[in-house]
This record gives structure tokens, C-alpha cells and sequence, in this order.
């Protein structure tokens, strides 16, 4: 891994009044990391990132952005550096789009047209129509609408770090489901430090690369999503998980997490004549059938060989078999299975290519022994 | 003799008065602005003394006028000035409070926003707050300044000038013609006042803000 980028050292955050918003805590982000802060409300998720961005300013402990101390950069330019994006969203009803979008390049000092530029690509890059929407004002847009400003607003100044407070929190199922969306296809393109603050654990494990689990004022666990569903910590991160944390770890692993490579069972269809031979002492009743660069034709029962007195050959293929892909879900596969009534299924990559196999078993491990057979490969 | 025969025949002197009238009018509403806006600033800046500050500015709005003018005559006499010096004292209610109220009922996400965008405080002031507040601080300079028209008519007693004159000669004098070639400009003034700054709010409210 890279050097940290961010670098929180014993910090702590005592609000006048005593109360303890942030104990003690320590943790490093990683470049291109994108942290989930999760917790319940008061656990102190959002004073901790605020406190990097000095809109609260932490009363103990040293916090380090690309090794410079926090405290010891001027504020504005440390703000102008991080992008800023809250659950209100917070444009400005006064301006326009385009110049709610431009204008922390603009106090910056940017040209108008290397603006206008930056805008339009901001718009089209939060899936925006540019000529529809730069000229209209925060009234005129819906909710979803308007967080998408908020995020195009805090990518402008092309900042290495964002702020996400909430972000998607106030919209209807619906659009923050689209927005998460888009937010993880927006993190391929940018290679961002992001540190997200949600209160919703299955954002938490959506979005995050590791999740920071907070609970009064203090981190209990920061982890991959995998670790945090396999291995909570303590019995506090289980109950945020809560009783569907097998069902979770199903949508967030892919097939490939899972299954087993198909090397044993693989024939390349011209060895179809030794198929016989091969099954006989192997013992095995299928073998799946592969071209020459490895793509998956078909399946072959020793059933079918028996039955024929010629030689074997590719009319005996069934090619009637479903696959599934290596970047399937688990969960989604493990309902296509049952829904077809297959125990096993062949797992193709993107190019066709035969990958693996994934069979019952492979569920009945991953429910049971808490870790998949093949192990953690991706 | 008319009403507006007595006009007619003493249309020079309504036209001197009433540009008398209005320059108490216009000097007074700009510098209570000056003042009034700065202190209201001041206070969404110090929110502490926002109580103690508007509350005096409340007490200052309910002295009568001509009590304050007879308080202000031993210390700086008779004419313009201690005519100015009460209509400020008069504006600064609907001035400091409605522009502490503009600006500190701005939705607190807009101000997060900027905060943390990395505004600085003066940037903030200029580019978000007195442009979202400016509707809800015109409305106190326009009832700042209907009032100071009011006032003002009042202040001839004292020897500030303005239309206020005639109507005070006229009732002395037991002359209809001459109060009522007094109190009909000023009737008109402080309408047609009021109406320009209708106008003027609407024009000034952002676009985004207009709906």
C-alpha cells in the first residue's frame, strides 16, 4: 500500500460542555482509499471527519493531511483542498448552477473560460445535460438533482480529498440507490481519498473500501467490508450489521470469491475420443467442454458417452447449460441455482473464457464455516 | 380661495419644501442604512449582544417624536441636525433587526456549505449573505424610510423644514388651504416612496430567490 495520505494521531474532540464527540482515535487513509464512517447518531462520525477540515477544531491529538500538520496550514487553503459535500446539500439559492458548481474555482482565481470549461464537464460527469441545467436555479431542481450539484460543487477545484457527509441520506430509496451507483462509478474514474459518514451500514459496505465503525467517540472496528461482516469485532459491529449479515456478504461477494477452479473437469473439444477413457477412470459423470482458447462450449455426461457405440464426438455435447459469470453476486447465483434446480453451474469470465465451478457446497461452506473454500482471491 | 388655487399660486414654494422634505428624507435613510446594516452584521457576528442591541434600537423606536426632539434641543438645539439625528435613531429598529434577521435565518447547511468550501468570513458577507438577506434588508429600508417621511413632517416644528411647515402654519393660522397644500404632498411622498421601493425590492431579489 501507498503512504497514508490522511493520518489521524490520538485525536480527540471534547465539546464545551464536556461532552466526548471524538476519544482518542487513530487511523490512516490510504491513496485512492475511500473510508466509510458508520455508527449511530451521536457516535461522533461526522465531528471526526469535520475535524479534518477544521470546522471543528480537535481539542487533543495531531492530524496529518500528506504529512503536513492540519493545524499548522492555513484554513481556507486547507478547505479549498478537500472537497466539501453535506446531506442539505447547502447550494447557494442566489446563484446558478454553473455558478454554485464554479465557486471555489472562482475564488481561486480561475479564467472564465477554463470555468465554464470545468462546469460543463462536471455536469456531464454527475450525469447532468450541461445546456439544461447550468443556467437554472436551486429552487428549480429535485432533491436527487441537487445532491448531484453538491457533489459536481465538491469535485470542482479537483480536490485530492472529499468530505461526504451524509450525502445521500435525505433522498428516497430510490434515487440514493442510483446516486451509490453512480458514486462507485465515478470513484473508477477519480482517483480520490474519500472519507464517507453514513448511518446506514449497507451503504457503510457498499460504498466503503474499509468501514470505520464508530461508537461513542471511538473507531471499534476499521476493516474491508469483509472482515467487518466475517469478523466483527464485537458484538456492537454485529448488531450494526445486523441478522443479515450473511445475506450482505452475498451481494457484496462475486462468484469468483467463492468457487473452485474447473481445472480436473476441463477437456478442450478436440480430446473429445479420450473422454470415455478419461471419465471411466476418474470416476467423474461430467466434464465441461472448452475450444481452443478456453471458451466454454458445453457440457458432457458419461451418460451420453455410454449410450453411444461410436466414437465421442461434439453432437453428444450439451450445450443447453447455463453459465455464470465470475463477477455474479453470490446471492443473486445462489437464487438462480435454486431457481433453475442446479447443484452445480460452470463460471465464465467476461470473455467467455471457462473459469471455475461453483457448486451447493460452495454456499453450504460460505454459510457455515465463515469462510469461502477457495478462500479470498480478488 | 381653493385648495389648489392656493397651490397653484404657490406652486414654487410646495416644490421647495417637498425637495426640502425629501433631501431630510434621503439623507437620513442613507446613513440610518450605513449604521443600521453594520450593526445588524455586527450582531449575527456576536450574537450574544443581539438581544441587548435590538432591544435598545426597540426602546429608541418607542419614544415619541416629539419628546426625543425636546430631549435633543438643550444639547444640539433647533434645525437639521437634531432632525437627522432622531430619524436615525428612529431607522435603526427595522434596519438593524431585519438585517440580523436576513442574514441569521439563512438556512445553516448554506452556511456549512460555505464554511467549509472554504470561504472566508468577508466572502461569505459579500457573496452569499447580503445577496440571500437583501430582500428582508430592503424591506427595512423602506420602512425605515416611510417612517423618516412621517418624522420628518413632524421635525418642521422644530425648524427642520420640509412640508411639515405648512401644514404647522397652516393649522396656526386656521388656514385649510395651506395644511392641506402640505399634507397632500407629503400623502403623496410617502405612497409614492413606498411603492419605488416595492419595485426596487423586486429588482434587487436575486433571480433565484424570486419565486
Amino acid at each position: 500500500m501507498s503512504h497514508a495520505i490522511i493520518k489521524f494521531d490520538g485525536v480527540s474532540k471534547v465539546f464545551p460542555g464536556g461532552t466526548r464527540a471524538v476519544d482518542d482515535v487513530s487511523f490512516e487513509i490510504f491513496d485512492g482509499e475511500c473510508i466509510t464512517f458508520v455508527g449511530p447518531s451521536g457516535c461522533g462520525k461526522t465531528t471526526t471527519v469535520k475535524l479534518l477540515n477544521r470546522l471543528v477544531e480537535p481539542t487533543g491529538g495531531r492530524i496529518y493531511l500528506n504529512g503536513q500538520d492540519t493545524a499548522q496550514t492555513d484554513v481556507i487553503a486547507l478547505r479549498r483542498s478537500i472537497g466539501y459535500v453535506i446531506q442539505d446539500v447547502g447550494l447557494f439559492p442566489h446563484m446558478t448552477v454553473a455558478q454554485n458548481i464554479a465557486l471555489v474555482p472562482r475564488l481561486q482565481g480561475w479564467s472564465d473560460k477554463k470555468r465554464n470549461e470545468r462546469t460543463e464537464e462536471l455536469l456531464r460527469l454527475v450525469g447532468l445535460d450541461p445546456a439544461a441545467f447550468r443556467d437554472r436555479y436551486p429552487y428549480q431542481l429535485s432533491g436527487g438533482q441537487k445532491q448531484r450539484i453538491g457533489v459536481a460543487r465538491g469535485l470542482a477545484a479537483d480536490p485530492p480529498v472529499i468530505l461526504m457527509d451524509e450525502p445521500f441520506g435525505a433522498l428516497d430509496p430510490i434515487t440514493r440507490a442510483q446516486l451509490q451507483d453512480e458514486f462507485l462509478r465515478l470513484r473508477l474514474r477519480l482517483k480520490k481519498v474519500i472519507l464517507f459518514v453514513t448511518h446506514d451500514m449497507d451503504e457503510a459496505i457498499k460504498l466503503g473500501d474499509r468501514i470505520a465503525v464508530m461508537r461513542s467517540g471511538r473507531i471499534v472496528q476499521l476493516d474491508t467490508p469483509r472482515k467487518i461482516l466475517r469478523e466483527p469485532a464485537e458484538p456492537f459491529v454485529r448488531d450494526m450489521v445486523g441478522r443479515e449479515g450473511g445475506i450482505k456478504l452475498m451481494k457484496l461477494l462475486r462468484i469468483a470469491d467463492i468457487m473452485d477452479p474447473a481445472d480436473g473437469m476441463t477437456i478442450p473439444a478436440d480430446c473429445l475420443p479420450e473422454a470415455e477413457h478419461r471419465m471411466a477412470g476418474s470416476g467423474q459423470d461430467i466434464l465441461l467442454v472448452v475450444d481452443q482458447e478456453g471458451r466454454f462450449q458445453g457440457t458432457l455426461s458419461y451418460e451420453r458417452v455410454m449410450r453411444r457405440d461410436r466414437p465421442c464426438e461434439e453432437t453428444l455435447l450439451d450445450r443447453t447449460c447455463p453459465s455464470v459469470e465470475t463477477k455474479d453476486e453470490v446471492g443473486a447465483t445462489l437464487e438462480a441455482m435454486l431457481r433453475r434446480k442446479r447443484v452445480w453451474l460452470p463460471v465464465v469470465g467476461e470473455d467467455r473464457k471457462l473459469r471455475g465451478v461453483v457448486t451447493m457446497t460452495h454456499f453450504a461452506c460460505f454459510f457455515t464455516a465463515g469462510d469461502a473454500p477457495s478462500g479470498e482471491t480478488s | 380661495m381653493s385648495a389648489i388655487e392656493y397651490c397653484i399660486k404657490n406652486i414654487g414654494l410646495i416644490l421647495k419644501l417637498t425637495v426640502e422634505h425629501i433631501e431630510i428624507t434621503l439623507i437620513a435613510v442613507s446613513i440610518s442604512t450605513v449604521i443600521g446594516v453594520a450593526i445588524g452584521i455586527y450582531i449575527t457576528r456576536h450574537q450574544r449582544a443581539a438581544a441587548a442591541v435590538i432591544g435598545v434600537a426597540g426602546v429608541l423606536y418607542t419614544i415619541p417624536s416629539l419628546a426625543l426632539f425636546g430631549m435633543l434641543i438643550p444639547f444640539i438645539g433647533i434645525g437639521l441636525k437634531p432632525t437627522l439625528i432622531a430619524l436615525i435613531l428612529y431607522s435603526q429598529l427595522a434596519l438593524v433587526r431585519n438585517t440580523f434577521v436576513g442574514i441569521v435565518h439563512i438556512d445553516p447547511s448554506i452556511r456549512e456549505a460555505g464554511k467549509g468550501m472554504g470561504m472566508s468570513n468577508w466572502q461569505f458577507l459579500r457573496m452569499v449573505e447580503i445577496p440571500v438577506a437583501l430582500p428582508v434588508i430592503m424591506a427595512g429600508i423602506r420602512t425605515a424610510a416611510v417612517m423618516n417621511i412621517g418624522t420628518a413632517t413632524i421635525a418642521a416644528y422644530i425648524g427642520a423644514g420640509g412640508l411639515g411647515w405648512l401644514i404647522f402654519r397652516g393649522i396656526a393660522s386656521v388656514n385649510s388651504e395651506q395644511i392641506i397644500a402640505g399634507a397632500v404632498p407629503v400623502i403623496l411622498l410617502a405612497v409614492g416612496v413606498d411603492y419605488l421601493f416595492i419595485l426596487l425590492e423586486r429588482v434587487l431579489t436575486p433571480a433565484g430567490l424570486r419565486h
